[in-house]
């Protein structure tokens, strides 16, 4: 599939966001935001810091409730079910929905620990069974090559590009569903991001990808769909092609050719 | 001029008005380098005094340990005989005492801080974390004497009326382990001292661990959740060992505390020379036996022995020290070696 064949409405939707609202307190950060995020499609947020994509993002796999004073009302609903309502264990719901952060982060063991450390929470694989695992998440990560000869030591000796890589590996290594990546180019050189963006491409075949970011390049790039939020609220949302070549809303416009910021 | 050399000011501003507007380059000033020796010395002065200090506080423990350890040598290390009639001091009852009641304090100590840092940082709602943190501060605050008394008049009686009968009818019973569990339900005893201790040190350990728990990213908790980590997962998987060094940091501060704490065990330790594999039955440690016997010290080889007491104690504490090194340096090498 080329984005070019793809509309919106025909596509197959992953998470389907309905009349969403989130609070920090009192703050009203997200605007009844209505969405329909495509199966196995790269989606990218975009808009000016503050906007709301990243608490967007985050309200997926309820991360959000970490903090007891978020709140998010509405429904997101992922095969079928609510997930912001659902009785679904949060962990359960967390393993389906990975999330790669701004900054890598791995975590202060192995890089082998690393990835088999969200393995060995859901699943009890055998010693092959967890070798062989372990090689496929880095290989689709585009990182075994450059690891697999010091593979016990620490995830902390990689270069920045590396470990966020080593932490794609880690969120891939438990079979999601849908990955959500929050900026996750903007602590890296040209030349990480670049591995990173041909990452992208290659994982949209098996997951759901989306993407916050604030590099406008690298969501024309990347994705095949882009929203643009401002102030809370989903302002723009369509094929990329659409949004950066002729997008509907002067605001939008605005804002992708640079005249706002 | 040497201010007319400077970039990127000639762009902007004519000539004249820059020597008035440019201070002028930095230059040494008169006496600096004289300041700076003065200050560096000083500062290797402080340092090097706490060296001697402790040398000076080896040297004059073994010199005034030196007839103990002529007259008994190395077996008063394992000599639980202490008569003060006869001259006759070992010290195995004391180091054993000291030894069990920290260990006593560490097991409990530990595990409770844990999850007392575990509460504050990650579970207990906002409103509740600074009273319960000043609550668990303010324990520290608490002079041993008092947990002593309270640990005499009211913790061992209710102790040996309810707990104790209870724990020796059930883990008493246990081959082997009974052992630990057998005899008297006195109160006193080297179990309620370790308990006691355990109370002492649970506030520096908790304050330590809840410190480093709080310095940790919260990305990096946020991406062990994101994984579909519970709390507990999180937080000992992937917290405990991002902040193992503070956390070994803090047990250490516990440890030490604990080995060396006299006036609280004083009161219940039930100081008495006997060498018992039950926890229940009294005992003795290094610290409580100096606290009760040096002023009454009559002949120089007891004064000495308990000087050496007082020397076992210091390698004791400087052995646990080194001990904690060598766990660090044995810990972020299980991580994996840093490229």
């Amino acid at each position: 599939m080329t984005a070019d064949t793809l509309s919106l409405e025909k596509l197959p939707s992953k998470l389907q966001v309905n009349d969403l609202n989130f609070y920090y307190g009192g703050y009203h950060a997200l605007k009844n935001v209505s969405m329909s995020i495509p199966e196995k499609c790269v989606t990218a947020f975009i808009g000016p810091s503050g906007c709301g994509k990243s608490t967007l993002l985050r309200t997926f796999n309820r991360m959000f409730e970490l903090y007891p004073e978020q709140r998010a009302e509405g429904q997101i609903m992922m095969n079928g079910e609510n997930l912001l309502t659902t009785t679904m264990d949060v962990g359960l719901l967390r393993a389906q929905i990975g999330m790669v952060f701004q900054k890598p982060t791995p975590f202060p063991m192995s890089i082998y620990d690393n990835i088999a450390f969200g393995i060995k929470l859901f699943e009890n694989l055998n010693r092959t069974e967890m070798e062989d695992r372990v090689e496929w998440a880095l290989t689709k990560a585009a990182l075994w090559n450059e690891v697999k000869d010091k593979l016990k030591q620490s995830g902390n000796g990689l270069s920045g590009g590396q470990q966020q890589r080593l932490c794609i590996a880690r969120a891939i290594a438990i079979k999601p569903q849908v990955l959500l990546m929050d900026e996750p180019c903007s602590a890296l050189d040209p030349i990480s991001t670049g591995y990173i963006e041909e990452l992208i491409t290659e994982l949209k075949k098996d997951y759901t990808v989306v993407i916050v970011t604030h590099n406008m390049q690298h969501a024309a790039r990347a994705s095949d769909f882009t929203a643009y939020m401002y102030l809370g609220e989903l302002i723009e949302f369509g094929k990329t092609d659409d949004i950066f070549v002729q997008p509907k809303k002067k605001q939008t416009e605005d804002y992708i050719t640079g005249r706002f910021g | 001029m040497n201010t007319a050399t400077l970039p990127n000011s000639e762009t902007r501003k004519p000539v004249e008005s820059k020597t008035t507007t440019i201070p002028p380059a930095p230059h040494a000033r008169d006496g600096s380098a004289l300041a700076d020796t003065l200050f560096t010395n000083l500062t290797r002065l402080a340092a090097f005094v706490v060296f001697s200090l402790l040398a000076a506080i080896f040297v004059s423990l073994v010199l005034g340990s030196s007839k103990s350890i002529m007259r008994f040598g190395p077996a008063f290390l394992w000599t639980s005989e202490w008569d003060p009639v006869k001259e006759q001091f070992g010290a195995l009852v004391p180091i054993f005492g000291t030894l069990v009641t920290a260990a006593i304090a560490m097991v409990i100590a530990v595990p409770v801080s844990f999850g007392i840092a575990m509460f504050l940082t990650e579970l207990s709602p906002k409103w509740l974390k600074r009273p319960l943190g000043t609550a668990i501060e303010l324990l520290a605050a608490i002079p041993s004497i008092i947990y002593g008394m309270w640990g005499l008049f009211v913790f061992a009686p209710l102790f040996s009326t309810y707990v104790q009968p209870l724990m020796i009818k059930t883990l008493g019973a246990i081959p082997g382990l009974g052992l630990l569990f057998a005899g008297a339900p006195m109160g006193i005893g080297m179990f309620t001292a370790g308990l006691i201790l355990s109370i002492m040190v649970i506030p520096f350990i908790t304050a330590v661990m809840r410190d480093v728990f709080d310095l940790v990213p919260p990305m990096l908790k946020e991406s062990a959740y994101g994984l579909g980590g519970t709390t507990w997962e999180v937080m000992y998987r992937v917290v405990l060992p991002y902040t193992k060094v503070g956390v070994v940091g803090g047990v250490m501060l516990g440890l030490g505390r604990a080995l060396g704490e006299t006036m609280a065990v004083t009161f219940v330790i039930g100081n008495a020379y006997q060498l018992s594999p039950s926890l229940f039955a009294p005992g003795n440690s290094i610290a409580s036996a100096l606290a009760n016997e040096f002023t009454e010290a009559r002949g120089e080889l007891h004064s000495s022995a308990l000087i050496e007491l007082g020397l076992i104690l210091f390698l004791i504490t400087s052995i646990v020290l080194a001990i904690s090194k060598f766990l660090l340096s044995r810990l972020s090498r299980d991580e994996g070696a840093r490229s």
